[in-house]
């Protein structure tokens, strides 16, 4: 038997007042310096982020975040969960959890990246709470998504919860491992009863950017956006378009070979991608 | 080509396992081919080539020979390379009663995968 060894990762339960209601979420972090919070996919958790806060090179220069949304990962759903038909997930509640988290967390304009739904959010925030963040960080982020599947099949007693995973397998880029690519899929596969199904609320109804992209004022808040190839649903086409709505030079990054979960299916590929953009939010 | 699938995928123990409820008949539509494909325990039993008088099937996946055929390359190109893709790019129509399809939906996507020219 050979020793253990721990990872720098430490994580913790953060206890705070959001939404209305007590909450109890799960924190891990690593490092120190600017800090860089970390927003998961729909039906995720925070285990995707675990290379970031595993690199030395970027913990060296930024506290790395990142917290399992409420009903997701190791946070609790907020008590009386049991009393709501279904958990959904709406833009209002997804920015008041970030800028909760941070406020709650003392963190000095903090950096925001969001994959997915996360890199949806962050454009939210970049628009709404621009004096909150330094810059925020898109992956797999567009303006919308339209539907292209029924989101049903995800949630209901005679289909499996696996179904999650079974559904975004394919959103997995050929680049990934396969010791990468099942770690994700397992993240969704332990995702709770219709909760993948009600993120998607989000991305697919309530959280159409679209018509404000051009608001954004990218002086006060810079925008990085980073899309996978292979994604086809947040598509390089769509990232493409978030940049030319939002204008101001804001560029899209298109990551040959990754597809919608760069940071968990390909970490040494994605984090090549992501140090030049660290290196420009240090240096700004 | 198609014929080939019952023994690429029974020969898969993993496969097997995992659509081991499964008892279904769907249709594969290639183009203008259909072919019908008989599961049983998971296991691919009979395989049957159109055209058919009153086929008899619980979904049916049809999508043009020219599509099939990018999926079942070596190493399909993005939008080609997942049943979900030719979904999301409307290459890909599922028709009927799709519960087998969702609730084995790792299975379908690995056994169609089979085909694939390296598989």
């Amino acid at each position: 038997m050979s020793a253990g060894v721990f990872e720098p990762i430490v994580g913790r339960y953060l206890r705070l007042e959001m939404l209305g209601k007590p909450h109890r979420l799960y924190v891990e972090e690593a490092g120190s310096g600017i800090p860089l919070l970390c927003l998961h996919t729909a039906g995720s958790d925070a285990r995707q982020y675990r290379a970031i806060l595993n690199d030395p090179e970027i913990t060296s220069r930024f506290r790395v975040i990142a917290f399992d949304l409420p009903w997701h990962g190791k946070s609790s759903p907020p008590e009386g969960w049991q009393l709501l038909p279904e958990y959904r997930l709406t833009a209002a509640e997804y920015r008041e959890i970030v800028t909760s988290v941070s406020k709650a967390m003392g963190l000095d304009r903090p950096v925001v990246m969001g994959c997915s739904i996360g890199g949806r959010i962050v454009l939210h925030l970049a628009l709404e709470h621009p004096e909150e963040f330094r810059a925020v960080i898109g992956l797999q982020s567009g303006g919308h998504v339209d539907p292209y599947y029924d989101t049903q099949w995800l949630y209901r007693p005679d289909v499996h919860g696996e179904v999650s995973a079974a559904v975004v397998s394919g959103l997995i880029g050929p680049s990934a491992t396969e010791g990468n690519r099942w770690e994700t899929l397992w993240h969704y596969m332990q995702g709770g009863p219709g909760i993948f199904k009600g993120d998607l609320y989000f991305y697919k109804v309530d959280g159409d950017i679209r018509p404000r992209l051009g608001e954004i004022d990218t002086g006060r808040c810079p925008v990085y956006l980073l899309t996978g190839e292979y994604d086809y649903s947040c598509t390089p086409e769509d990232t493409k378009a978030a940049a030319a709505a939002i204008g101001q030079g804001t560029e899209a990054v298109i990551m040959e070979g990754m597809g919608h979960f760069p940071m968990s299916e390909d970490p040494e590929g994605f984090l090549a991608h992501l140090r030049p953009v660290l290196d420009r939010i240090e240096q700004s | 080509m198609i014929e080939q699938l019952a023994e690429r995928a029974n020969d898969d123990a993993l496969l097997v396992h995992r659509g081991r409820f499964l008892d279904t008949t769907f249709l594969l539509g290639v183009g203008d081919q259909d072919w019908l494909v008989r599961i049983v325990d998971g296991r691919v039993v009979k395989i049957d080539q159109g055209p058919f008088v009153m086929p008899r099937y619980t979904f049916a996946l049809r999508a043009s020979a020219a599509d099939w055929d990018a999926f079942w390359s070596a190493a399909p190109r993005p939008g080609f390379h997942d049943l979900f893709a030719l979904i999301r790019f409307r290459r890909l129509a599922v028709e009927g009663d799709m519960h087998d399809f969702m609730a084995n939906l790792f299975y379908f996507k690995a056994l169609l995968a089979k085909l694939r020219r390296t598989a």
